[in-house]
C-alpha cells in the first residue's frame, strides 16, 4: 500500500468539531456525521426489520401455526417490508452517499448542510411514528408493504400514522436527493468534468433524479389512500367510478423505479470496487453511465409487469412485457462490464472485493428470475408465489445489502483511519454468501411448487424447503452480528493506522485526502494532478 | 464572516432543522390523531405542530437572510439554492402529476370499462348493467347523488385571468427591480398577492357554491374526487405563494434585495409561475374538457 499521502491540502483545515452531543448530532451540519447517522439508523433499523424476518423465518419453519397469530405474522411481513426499504436500504445509500460524495467530487461538504440535517432527523421520527402503530387498537397495517386497497383501507387507527410516516419518509428522500444533485452539479472541483466523476457519484445523481421523480407520486398514492379512508372520496371505489387498479398504477409508477434506487447505488459501489482490486481500470467507462442512465428511463415505463394478472388489456400487457424485457440490455452491459474488468486483473480478494464478486453473481441470477417474472405467461403462474419472494431477495439482499455492505469494509478504513478485521470480514462474508443461497435458493422451488407469498401456515408438501430456507434464515442473521461486532472493533479497537490510499489499486480523490479525512474535507477546491482520477485523467 | 475569495463556504451547526423535524412530526402526529377521533389531544398536538412550524420558519430563515444580507454567501452558495429551489419545484410537478394521471386514467380508461367497453363488456353486465358511464360521473352507485359542475366561463375564467395576470405582475416588478425602479417594483409586487387572495377568495366562493348549489362535493364519485384533491392542493399552493409574495414584498420595502442579488425574490417567482401553469392545466382538463 502506497503511503504518498497528498497532504499539501492538510494545512488549511479548520478542524472545528462542534463540541457537545447536542451541537455535534443534533444540530449537525457535517457531511460526514450526519453520514454516521444516517449508516447507523440504517444499521438499527436492519436488525429491527431483521428480528421480523426471524419472527417470519421461525412461524414457517413447519406446517401449521406455532408462534403468532396470522393476524401479526401479516403485520410482520408488511413492516418487515416497509422497514428494510425506507428504512435499511436507502438511507444507508444515503448515509454513503453523504460520506463519499463532496470527498469524491473535491466538495467541502453537502450543498444545502442544514437541509441534509433535515433531512435526517425526519427519519427516526418517521420511524418512531410506523413502528408505534405495533401498539395501536387494531394492530399495524397487514395488507403487505404494497399497502394496495380496499384491503388497507380496513385498517384500524394505524392507517393514517403509517401514511403519515410515509410521507416523512418522503420528504426526507426528496430532500436529500435535491442536496445530492445540487452537491454533484455545483460543488465539483475544477477539472472534475461529469464524465469523469467516479461511477458512485454517476449512479447516485442519476438515482436522486429518480427519488424525485417518484417519492412525491407515492404521497399522490398515499394521499389518495387517506382521502378515501378518512375524508370519504372514490378514488378506488368502483361504485363511484374509481378503480382499485388506479392505486396499483400509481403504486407501481413509484414502485419500479424505487427498486432501481434501492440498486443503482450499489451498482457504484461495485463499479469503484471491482477496479480497485483487478488493479485495472473499469472497463467501458462511458458504457457504464449510458446504461445507468438507460436503465433510469426505462424503469418509468414498466411499472404494470407487477400487475400481469390484474386483467389488463392483452396490448398493455405485452407492451409491458417488451419494455421489461429491453431493461435486462443494459443490465447486462454492466454485468459484462464487471467481468471484462475483471478478466486479466491482477486480482486480490480482500473481504470488499469478495462482496463485490459475490454481487456480480447472485445480482444475475435475480437479474434472471426477474427475467422469467417478466414473460406474461409465465407471470400467470409466478405472481403472488414465493418465485417472486425470491427474486426481490436475490436482488435487494445479496444484491443492494451486500452492495452496502462491499462499500462500508471498503471505506471504513478510510473514514476510521483504521483496518477492520480482515480475518472477520472473511468469516462474515463466507458465512453470509452460503446462508444467503441457503435462505432464498429454495424459495425458486417453492414459488414454482404453488408456494404463495405473505401466509402464516402451509401445505406440507412445502415442509422440506421451507424448513431448509428457515435454517439459512437464522445463520445469516446470526453471521450479521459478525458485521456489527467488526465495525465497532475497527472504529473503537483497532490499533493499526492506515496510510491515505487504503487500497493500493484504488484511485479517485478520496484516497488522496488522510484517512480519516479532516472533518471539513477540502476548504478551498483542490487541484487534481496527474494520475489522480480513476478515468479521464487530466492529462488527456 | 465574508469571506475569501475561491474558499468554500461552510455554515456553521443549526438548530432551526432539528426543530422543523419535530415540528413536522407533532403535526403530522396530531393529525394522525386527529382524523382517528382522537380528541383533544389530536388537535392539539397539530396545532402545537403548526405553532412549531411558524417558529421555525421565521427562525430559518431569519438566520439564512442575516447570514445573505451579511455577504456570508459565494455566488456558488446561491447556485445551490436555485438548483434547490428547481429540483423542489420538479417534485410538486410529479406530486400533481400523480392527481393528473388519477384524472386521466379514470376519465379515459376506467370509466369507459365500468360502462363496458373492450374488456369491461362482461364486468358492465354482470355488476353495473345499465351504466352508460360518461364524465362527469359519481359511478355506477352516482354515489354522492346527482350533481352539476362548475361552469368553466363563469369564475374559473376570471381566476384563470386573475393568476395570468398576477403572472405578469410579477414579471414586472422582477424587470423593475433588475432596472433600479424601485417604485415600480413596489406597486407590481404589491399588486400580485391581491391578485393571489382574489383568486382564493373566487375559489372559496366557488366551492361553497358547489356545496349549497350543485350538490357537487368530495364523495361525488370519482368526479368529485379528482375535482377537489385537484384543486384544493392547487388553492393549497396559491395560499403558500400568497404568503411567500407577502415576505418578499416586506423584504423589498426593506430594501434586502439588490440588482444583482435577490435569488429568494427569482425562487417566489419561479414558484407563483409554477402554480400559475397548474392552473392553466386545470382550467383546461377539469373545467373546459
Ligand atoms: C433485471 C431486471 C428485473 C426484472 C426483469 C424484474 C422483473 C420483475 C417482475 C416481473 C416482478 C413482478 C413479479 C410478480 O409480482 O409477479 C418483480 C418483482 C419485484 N422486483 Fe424485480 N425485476 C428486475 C430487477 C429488480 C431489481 C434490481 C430489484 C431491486 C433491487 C427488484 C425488486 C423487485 C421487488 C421488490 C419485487 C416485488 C414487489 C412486490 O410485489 O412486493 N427487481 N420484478
Ligand atoms: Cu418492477
Amino acid at each position: 500500500m502506497s503511503t504518498d499521502a497528498a497532504t499539501h491540502h492538510d494545512d488549511a483545515h479548520h478542524d472545528d468539531v462542534p463540541k457537545g452531543f447536542v451541537h455535534r448530532w443534533l444540530f449537525a451540519t457535517n457531511h460526514k456525521d450526519i453520514g454516521t447517522m444516517y449508516l447507523v439508523l440504517a444499521l438499527v433499523m436492519f436488525f429491527v426489520g431483521g428480528s421480523m424476518a426471524m419472527v417470519i423465518r421461525a412461524e414457517l419453519f413447519e406446517p401449521g401455526l406455532q408462534l403468532v397469530q396470522p393476524y401479526f405474522f401479516n403485520e410482520l411481513t408488511t413492516l418487515h417490508g416497509l422497514i428494510m426499504i425506507f428504512g435499511a436500504i436507502m438511507p444507508a445509500f444515503v448515509g454513503l452517499a453523504n460520506w463519499q460524495i463532496p470527498l469524491m467530487v473535491g466538495a467541502p461538504d453537502m450543498a444545502l448542510p442544514r437541509m441534509n440535517n433535515l433531512s435526517f432527523w425526519l427519519l427516526p421520527f418517521a420511524f418512531l411514528l410506523i413502528l408505534s402503530t405495533l401498539f395501536m387498537p387494531g394492530g399495524a397495517v397487514a395488507g403487505g408493504w404494497v399497502m394496495y386497497p380496499p384491503l388497507i383501507l380496513q385498517t384500524g387507527e394505524s392507517l393514517a400514522f403509517t401514511i403519515f410516516a410515509i410521507h416523512l419518509m418522503g420528504i426526507s428522500s426528496i430532500m436529500g436527493a435535491i442536496n445530492i444533485i445540487a452537491t454533484i452539479l455545483n460543488l465539483r472541483a475544477p477539472g472534475m468534468d461529469l464524465l469523469k466523476m467516479p461511477l458512485f457519484v454517476w449512479t447516485w445523481l442519476i438515482t436522486a433524479f429518480l427519488l424525485i421523480a417518484i417519492m412525491p407520486v407515492l404521497a399522490g398514492a398515499m394521499t389518495m389512500l387517506l382521502t378515501d379512508k378518512y375524508f370519504g372520496t372514490n378514488f378506488f371505489n368502483a361504485a363511484g367510478g374509481g378503480d382499485v387498479l388506479l392505486y396499483e398504477h400509481i403504486f407501481w409508477f413509484f414502485g419500479h423505479p424505487e427498486v432501481y434506487v434501492m440498486i443503482l447505488p450499489a451498482f457504484g459501489i461495485i463499479s469503484e470496487v471491482i477496479p480497485t482490486f483487478a488493479r485495472k481500470p473499469i472497463f467501458g467507462y462511458k458504457p457504464m453511465v449510458y446504461a445507468t442512465a438507460s436503465i433510469a428511463f426505462l424503469s418509468f415505463i414498466v411499472w404494470a409487469h407487477h400487475m400481469f394478472t390484474v386483467g389488463l388489456p392483452v396490448g398493455a400487457q405485452l407492451f409491458f412485457m417488451y419494455a421489461t424485457m429491453l431493461i435486462s440490455v443494459p443490465t447486462g452491459v454492466k454485468v459484462f462490464n464487471w467481468v471484462a474488468t475483471m478478466w486479466k486483473g491482477s486480482m486480490t480478494f480482500e473481504t470488499p472485493m469478495l462482496f463485490a464478486v459475490a454481487f456480480v453473481i447472485l445480482f444475475t441470477i435475480g437479474g434472471f428470475s426477474g427475467l422469467m417474472l417478466g414473460l406474461v405467461p409465465a407471470d400467470y403462474q409466478y405472481h403472488n408465489s414465493y418465485f417472486v419472494v425470491a427474486h426481490f431477495h436475490y436482488v435487494l439482499v445479496s444484491g443492494a445489502a451486500f452492495g452496502i455492505m462491499t462499500g462500508v469494509y471498503y471505506w471504513l478504513p478510510k473514514w476510521s483511519g483504521h483496518m477492520y478485521s480482515e480475518r472477520w470480514g472473511r468469516i462474515h462474508f463466507w458465512l453470509s454468501v452460503i446462508s444467503v443461497n441457503v435462505l432464498f435458493f429454495p424459495m425458486h422451488f417453492l414459488g414454482l411448487a404453488g408456494m404463495p407469498r405473505r401466509i402464516p401456515d402451509y401445505n406440507v408438501a412445502f415442509a422440506d424447503w421451507n424448513m431448509v430456507s428457515s435454517i439459512g434464515g437464522f445463520v445469516f442473521g446470526a453471521s450479521q452480528l459478525i458485521f456489527v461486532g467488526n465495525i465497532i472493533y475497527t472504529v473503537y479497537f483497532a490499533k493499526s493506522k492506515v496510510p491515505a490510499r487504503v487500497w493500493d489499486g484504488a484511485r479517485g480523490l478520496e484516497w488522496e485526502l488522510p484517512s480519516p479525512p479532516p472533518h471539513h474535507s477540502y476548504s478551498t477546491p483542490p487541484e487534481i494532478l496527474p494520475g489522480m482520477l480513476a478515468h479521464g485523467d487530466i492529462t488527456h | 464572516m465574508s469571506q475569501q475569495a475561491g474558499a468554500y463556504y461552510i455554515p456553521h451547526g443549526s438548530r432551526w432543522p432539528i426543530i422543523a423535524a419535530v415540528g413536522l412530526f407533532t403535526l403530522m402526529w396530531g393529525a394522525a390523531h386527529w382524523l382517528d377521533g382522537i380528541e383533544p389531544e389530536g388537535p392539539i398536538l397539530f396545532f402545537l405542530g403548526v405553532a412549531i412550524i411558524i417558529f421555525m420558519k421565521f427562525g430559518w430563515f431569519g438566520e439564512v437572510i442575516r447570514e445573505s444580507r451579511s455577504g456570508a454567501y459565494s455566488s456558488q452558495v446561491d447556485l445551490s439554492f436555485r438548483l434547490g429551489m428547481m429540483w423542489f419545484i420538479f417534485s410538486e410537478v410529479m406530486f400533481f402529476g400523480a392527481f393528473f394521471g388519477a384524472l386521466f386514467y379514470s376519465r379515459g380508461l376506467q370509466v369507459p370499462w365500468l360502462a363496458g367497453e373492450g374488456h369491461g363488456a362482461l364486468t358492465n353486465y354482470y355488476l353495473f348493467r345499465g351504466y352508460t358511464g360518461g364524465w362527469p360521473t359519481a359511478g355506477p352507485d352516482a354515489i354522492g347523488g346527482p350533481f352539476k359542475t362548475v361552469p368553466p366561463w363563469g369564475e374559473p375564467l376570471l381566476n384563470t385571468l386573475l393568476l395570468l395576470s398576477s403572472s405578469v405582475t410579477i414579471t414586472i416588478a422582477h424587470h423593475a427591480l433588475r432596472d433600479g425602479h424601485r417604485r415600480r417594483m413596489l406597486v407590481f409586487l404589491a399588486a400580485t398577492p391581491i391578485l393571489g387572495a382574489l383568486f382564493l377568495w373566487f375559489q372559496a366562493h366557488e366551492y361553497i357554491n358547489a356545496y349549497t348549489h350543485l350538490n357537487l362535493t368530495l364523495h361525488s364519485g370519482i368526479y368529485g374526487a379528482t375535482f377537489f384533491l385537484l384543486t384544493g392542493f392547487h388553492g393549497l399552493h396559491v395560499t403558500l405563494g400568497t404568503i411567500m409574495l407577502l415576505v418578499i414584498l416586506y423584504r423589498t420595502w426593506r430594501g434586502h434585495f439588490s440588482k444583482e442579488h435577490h435569488f429568494a425574490f427569482e425562487a417566489v417567482a419561479w414558484y407563483w409561475h409554477f402554480v400559475d401553469i397548474v392552473w392553466l392545466a386545470l382550467f383546461l382538463f377539469v373545467y373546459i374538457m
